[in-house]
């Protein structure tokens, strides 16, 4: 019995890491910007495709390939800003809502014209495999996925506090208006994180393909799942959105198990809702100023 | 009060006679087309009511699927009249409702996060529905159907698509001059002054509290009493269709099109986002490309809001002359 809690908690947190990534997408842009990506899950359907695309042809393991998806997530994020987000920075809130949900609907719409609305699933033999650390047998795919997730992770972090660059973001972030004064172009930090943040969405989607079917209408469950940790770790926090991930993926894993798989949506909601009570801006977030 | 954000309340009287006046003319298709339009119409007013308050709703699905499953499973199971059981589920509706702004606002869930807030609870309900077995779960419950002949819709509220036309035209002409006498009242100017500035208000004195509670539970009780109707048209009921975070989105596009400002604007967007949706499935189903349809939508959404940032309503009536430009 111990056994088997002990390996459902650690799927829980390797989907958990993987979960992490998505939602540090979203929480990034929503730091830099003040904007809700609501079409972040469609960015990681579009992940998924490009997995799905490039496995099927060339059959490498969709874990080396999250790379190429996080690049062609981040020039369409990066062109998206480019030509059309930016100019709805300063709109109003319904505003930015209804232009996301467009492009909800156009990315939704090109997967179903382009792929069908079925499931495609990625066959390998390391989807039946699994690591054994003594009574601990962490899924392949799994571990593959939540390891690709982490360097993901890492390098964020790396160029955020090293580079140039991702000083600036940081900048942009903090202060937008001292960020202006001191010469950073405010418009070029907003696409590369636009970039950066559907990047991660992407590369996520492709460690994601082997665990569930590609299919169009995944989407909406990933957006709702990206939104619940980041609400529930703090809007525009990257410690939240982290630790979130991981926690969110938890409680998936132990209500499927202990509850009902069918009811496993339940617990997040329920745990978004304790904890919005509880610290309205989340576990990590800034409290009222 | 601006005169700007109130065109006069004659014009709208006038629509909706003619509305009624044209309805006997139209073929069945264009009754079932219309009735859908004052449906979105009716739900876009419920939601816009909220958003005059700064509150995002992307759950009102919840207060019409409660709206529909109360009036559908209390008809059908205890016999009473729709009469009382269309008002008892908007009643629970705006019970749900008002607890929800409660917890909103007696914890500050405000912006971003009362919108999560929103969502959390209408998909806890579905999932929720779904496995509860009295109102059918995932398999859905049905109501009996009528015989049209012995039929007599002011009994029973259900009947043809003349019927379905008019029971939804009513509503909405209702709605729209209920909701026309609110935003003017006191508590109008307490929610707009919400809207503008919470903590401002406050130290005017607004009870912000009782004002979101009331606001959200007037939205969600419309919300309701749109969705029991609606119930009864559709005469079965799934959880993953009348309780979908998909609907909750449908509702709030025809508003924010047609233009948040008015009221009036809720109802002018559901005259272009429904016939637009029916269009877009149709061209799709005739070219034989699935998703299509989905394609076509989001770009004509995409080109409205890009190029008619306050909506179309405010849109006509500046070219009308009605309001200054901006």
């Amino acid at each position: 019995m111990a056994t088997l809690y002990l390996n459902v908690i650690a799927g829980g947190i390797l989907i958990g890491i993987v979960y992490a990534l998505i939602a540090l997408g979203l929480t990034i842009i929503f730091g830099v910007m003040r904007i809700v990506n609501f079409a972040h899950g469609e960015m990681v359907v579009i992940g998924m495709y490009v997995g799905y695309g490039l496995w099927s042809v060339t059959k490498i393991p969709p874990w080396m390939i999250a790379p190429a998806a996080a690049l062609v997530l981040f020039v369409l994020g990066y062109a998206l800003q480019r030509a059309i987000v930016n100019s709805f920075i300063d709109r109003p809130q319904h505003s930015q809502f209804i232009l996301f949900i467009s492009f909800a609907l156009i990315i939704t719409g090109l997967h179903l014209v382009f792929f069908g609305p079925d499931p495609r699933p990625i066959g390998m033999i390391e989807s039946m495999q699994s690591y054994a650390i003594g009574p601990l047998h962490l899924d392949v795919v799994r571990s593959q996925a939540a390891l690709m997730a982490l360097a993901f992770v890492a390098a964020l972090i790396l160029f955020l506090q090293q580079s140039t660059f991702g000083r600036s973001i940081r900048a942009a972030a903090d202060n937008l208006i001292g960020a202006r004064v001191i010469g950073i172009r405010v418009h070029t930090v907003y696409s590369v994180t636009a970039g950066i943040g559907m990047g991660c969405a992407g590369a996520a989607g492709t460690l994601v393909a082997p665990i569930f079917d590609t299919q169009p209408f995944l989407a909406t469950d990933f957006t709702l799942i990206a939104f619940i940790i980041v609400i529930v770790g703090g809007l525009g926090s990257l410690t939240g959105a982290l630790l979130g991930g991981v926690l969110i993926g938890l409680s998936e894993a132990l209500a499927a198990l202990t509850i009902s798989p069918a009811l496993k949506t339940v617990f997040s909601y329920a745990l978004l809702a304790l904890v919005l009570v509880w610290r309205p801006n989340g576990l990590f977030g800034e409290q009222e100023r | 009060m601006k005169r700007t954000l109130r065109p006069s309340f004659w014009p709208a009287a006038v629509f909706f006679v003619l509305a009624a006046a044209f309805g006997p003319l139209f073929d069945s298709f264009w009754l079932s087309l219309l009735t859908l339009v004052f449906f979105y119409a009716f739900m876009g007013l419920s939601w816009n009511l909220m958003m005059s308050a700064g509150l995002l709703s992307l759950g009102h699905a919840l207060f019409l699927g409660l709206g529909a499953y109360a009036a559908a499973v209390l008809t059908a199971s205890t016999g009473i009249s729709p009469w009382l059981s269309i008002p008892a589920g908007a009643v629970i509706a705006a019970l749900a409702g008002s607890a929800i702004a409660w917890i909103g606002g007696r914890f500050s869930v405000r912006g971003v996060q009362f919108a999560v807030l929103t969502i959390a609870f209408s998909e806890l309900t579905r999932v929720l529905f779904d496995n509860w077995d009295l109102v059918g779960g995932t398999g859905g419950f049905f109501l009996k159907a009528i015989n049209p002949d012995t039929n007599r819709p002011l009994v029973t509220l259900r009947g043809g698509p003349l019927y379905f036309y008019f029971a939804f035209l009513v509503i909405t002409a209702a709605a729209y001059f209920v909701i026309q006498l609110l935003m003017t009242s006191r508590w109008g100017f307490r929610w707009r002054g919400i809207n503008e500035d919470e903590d401002a208000a406050r130290a005017l004195g607004v009870p912000a509290l009782r004002s979101k509670v009331l606001v959200v539970a007037i939205s969600a009780g419309l919300a309701g009493l749109g969705g029991g109707l609606f119930g009864l048209m559709q005469g079965s009921l799934f959880p993953d269709s009348v309780m979908r975070l998909q609907l909750s989105i449908e509702i709030l596009i025809a508003p924010i099109i047609g233009g948040i400002g008015s009221p009036f604007g809720s109802i002018v967007g559901a005259f272009f986002v429904v016939p637009l949706m029916e269009f877009s499935n149709t061209l799709s189903q005739r070219i034989g490309y699935y998703g299509l349809n989905t394609l076509i939508y989001g770009v004509v959404i995409l080109g409205i809001i890009a190029f008619l940032p306050d909506g179309i309503w405010p849109r006509i009536l500046r070219y009308m002359n009605l309001i200054r430009a901006a």
